[in-house]
């Protein structure tokens, strides 16, 4: 019996597993193809609904990995695997009892919602790039004149049959409601409007965050979805939409527009499935054995997920997933 | 005189923010911060006494009223009559008399 | 500023010779130059081979679009242009009207997705003409077809889009008919969001493109609301919202790619003050609107009477000052026989009456 479990990816759920599967008394061995463990969290400044650092997530995943000495293989891009080996591009071999598959997912590529005008307006952002903006203290030291509307638009790139993708990507909601809050300490003076088609807060604390964006920062919600952005003189934007509460349209203009970036299944999850009985779902996630008992199985014996690979989570909801998987692939080498 | 072209040019049905004045509607949420919680369920309408008779939409003027748009709210809410039932009901506990009385009392000259 | 990298992203195949022209119903009556000009351009300043064939007909677009003309018999018209189109030994389609355009591009994708309309259509058009059913090669708007050649055009260029006192580019708005993208967007350059066919030709001719927030809106056309006169109140409205929301911006003038924009832009503003007593372009004028061959035809060095540019309700004379063309003031209502064609009546649009009146009432 072979005790390397090999962990392909090396964010918050690969980095789970791994130190899981040591406290198993396995081996594990993490791929990860950037130059830094961390994957999309290291882009992100504060995590819903807590207001908690990422950092303070990532930090303490790293430093147990480091102390338990668990292998990491950074710039490792994996070429093929099955359940018994892993090739990575550089022709190298390494040989296993189990795999993880921990590769997450894609951000919408927002430039394909062409009617926004992201890439092509100047103040057309998305939600991560004001994650970014919030890491660099950008807006802390904001030059010029305070914004005075901000319109935050949510589903984009989620429940759009348009842009094949018809799934909704679960976090966005919350993010959106995270996002208008910071902002609103940011610039106390600005008006910040979210603009949904259905608020879902599906999470712990989520809901009272939602109350508390509107009561205590009076962030303003509008049902509706933004149709055009359009640029004005004065570097601004034009939104139309729907206030559909009120049976109206609605104009504004607004400093910033904020879209918020649905996660769309990894292209090369395609991949995965030649020459394997793995699955990918209708939405581009991968498809699980089933979604109850086995939601960290796949289809090929000794092959697992985890995190969102497989759907769109939240950061606790993969930290959780990675023990249970980290678990059962232990059970499978026991056998 | 104009000519007569026999038709006259449309008036956008568009809430234009930029153009709105929204001093009253910022007051009305600075004195109730709780109406800005509202998620727009529809059950004070459900249940409204005034509602049921006539087209008084409560969800829907006061939320036209924190658009800007106070053209006839003063009437409409008017036609409340204050039976409280919409309080009783409202999930987000907004106290929604008050509104009412906010409403008029900021609104009468609209 | 802006990156317009966007809108060069949609391409779409044009055909580089052997066009066969379809009109436009409505376009000679209103830019009774634009389609003359097109086909001189194309074949004596370009060498290319165009046939005007004499028998084709309306597509019935109007028609359609006015609930008239029922789906089955509009199949089957546009059916005889291709077959006529087929007959004259030609294969690439070019027709000179957005509407035609998005119909002839709606059936042949009705044609490929439910290819029994397609047999059935064949049908009817065996029994009604007797001729066969074929399909173009390649179906592009005239406007595609200039953009195609929009450096050769270039190359031959007289007068470019700049104003010669200033020797700044003129500031150009672009309206692209809603038929041209909207309803399929990769059948037009650019895509429906960043059109890029007119933009393409302002820029090569060394005009700047003015991006403004109503860009996209519909010019407000829509078929039954301009044909029912007791609803053209919102056909006006919505020419009077893109108008609104370019004025700020000083364009030089406006072109577009389909006949009822160029005709309802143009003559909602001479209508639009008479009844308010509104205008939005320089010194209390309207903005002159020209049609894509009309602007061609001025930066070929076209005579701006021959391409029939008296025939606008907004005087183009302040533009034709600015690009430094030649014109005979005199010559502007002859016919091309000499004889005086007659002129309109003097109109606020052109500043030609004063609208105090319409101040007062506002």
């Amino acid at each position: 019996m072979i005790h390397r479990v090999a962990v392909i990816g090396g964010g918050v759920a690969g980095m789970q597993t791994a130190l899981r599967l040591r406290e198993q008394g396995l081996e594990p061995i993490i791929f990860e193809r950037d130059t830094e463990l961390g994957g999309k969290v290291r882009n992100w400044h504060q995590l819903f609904p807590t207001f908690t650092e990422a950092e303070a997530v990532l930090l303490p995943l790293r430093n147990r990995i480091m102390r338990e000495n668990i292998e990491v293989r950074l710039r490792a891009e994996v070429k093929k695997f099955d359940s018994m080996s892993v090739t990575l591009t550089s022709g190298e071999r390494v040989e296993c009892g189990a795999v993880a598959l921990c590769t997450g997912f894609t951000l919408f590529d927002a430039r394909v919602k062409d009617e926004y005008g992201y890439g092509i307006y100047d103040n057309v952002f998305t939600s991560v790039d004001i994650e970014r903006k919030f890491v660099d203290g950008e807006f802390k030291r904001w030059q010029g004149r305070e914004p005075e509307r901000i319109a935050i638009l949510h589903c984009v790139g989620s429940r759009d049959e348009k842009v094949c993708q018809r799934h909704c990507s679960k976090v966005c909601c919350i993010t959106g409601v995270k996002q208008a809050i910071e902002l609103k300490k940011c610039f106390p003076n600005a008006d910040i409007f979210n603009f949904y088609m259905d608020i879902r807060m599906f999470g712990p604390g989520y809901e009272e965050l939602y109350h508390t964006a509107q009561r205590e920062y009076g962030i303003h919600f509008v049902r509706g979805r933004i149709s055009e952005a359009s640029p004005l003189m004065d570097g601004r934007v034009q939104i139309k939409v729907e206030d559909t509460l009120t049976g109206r349209p609605l104009r504004m203009s607004v400093d910033m527009l904020i879209l918020l970036v649905g996660m769309k299944g990894n292209s090369e999850n395609v991949h995965f499935t030649e020459g394997t009985a793995l699955r990918v779902a209708d939405n581009g996630f991968m498809q699980p054995k089933d979604l109850f008992a086995n939601n960290v199985c796949s289809q090929e014996e000794g092959v697992f997920y985890v995190g969102t690979i497989t759907a769109p989570k939240s950061i606790g909801e993969v930290l959780n997933e990675a023990v249970v998987a980290a678990d059962r692939i232990a059970d499978y080498l026991k056998k | 005189m104009a000519l007569n072209f026999g038709y006259n040019i449309s008036k956008p049905r568009v809430i234009d923010i930029d153009r709105n004045n929204l001093r009253k509607s910022t007051e009305i949420i600075r004195e109730l911060p709780e109406l800005q919680s509202c998620i727009g369920c529809g059950t004070c309408t459900a249940s409204c006494t005034a509602g049921n008779l006539t087209s008084f939409n409560f969800r829907k003027v006061h939320t036209l009223v924190r658009r800007g748009e106070y053209q006839g709210a003063y009437d409409e809410m008017n036609k409340c009559m204050l039976c409280g039932k919409c309080r009783l009901l409202c999930p987000r506990g907004i106290n929604t008399r008050r509104v009412v009385m906010l409403i008029k009392r900021k609104l009468g000259d609209f | 500023m802006l990156d317009r990298a966007k809108w060069a992203e949609y391409e779409k195949a044009i055909a580089d010779d052997h066009f066969y022209y379809a009109r436009s119903c409505i376009r000679q009556n209103f830019f009774p130059g634009s389609e003359k000009a097109f086909l001189n351009i194309l074949s004596k300043e370009l060498g290319k081979d165009i046939y005007d064939d004499p028998i084709h007909t309306s597509c019935t677009g109007i028609g359609y679009h006015s609930d008239i003309v029922p789906l089955e018999t509009i199949m089957t018209v546009v059916a005889r242009q291709f077959a006529l189109m087929g007959e004259a030994g030609y294969e690439n389609f070019t027709t000179s009207c957005i509407t035609s355009f998005g119909i002839y591009t709606e059936i042949l994708h009705t044609w490929e997705e439910f290819p029994e309309t397609k047999e059935r259509t064949a049908e009817y058009l065996m029994k009604a003409t007797g001729r066969e059913l074929v399909v173009p090669k390649n179906l592009a708007h005239t406007s595609d077809v200039m953009y195609h050649f929009r450096k050769d055009i270039a190359s031959k260029m007289v007068r470019p889009l700049v104003n010669v006192k200033t020797g700044e580019p003129l500031r150009v708005v672009e309206h692209i008919g809603c038929h041209y993208a909207k309803i399929f967007p990769k059948s037009g350059v650019g895509g429906s969001e960043f059109p890029y066919v007119l933009a393409g030709m302002i820029e090569a001719w060394g005009g700047e493109v003015v991006d403004y927030p109503e860009r996209r809106h519909c010019c407000g056309f829509g078929f039954r609301n301009y044909l029912v006169q007791a609803n053209r109140g919102y056909s006006i409205a919505n020419s009077q919202k893109k108008l609104e929301s370019m004025a700020p911006y000083r364009p030089d003038f406006i072109v577009c790619n389909c006949p009822g924009c160029s005709m309802f832009l143009d003559k909602w503003q001479y209508t639009i003050a008479e009844m308010e007593g509104t205008t939005y372009g320089e010194g209390g004028c309207g903005i002159p609107v020209l049609t894509y061959e009309e602007m061609a035809g001025l930066v070929l060095g076209y005579d701006p009477w021959d391409l029939g540019m008296q025939m606008h309700a907004v005087d183009v004379e302040p533009l034709l000052d600015k690009m430094g063309v030649e014109y005979d003031p005199s010559a502007k209502y002859l016919g091309k026989n000499g004889k005086y064609i007659g002129k309109p009546e003097p109109a606020v649009v052109n500043r030609e009456v004063e609208a105090s009146v319409y101040k007062m009432k506002r």
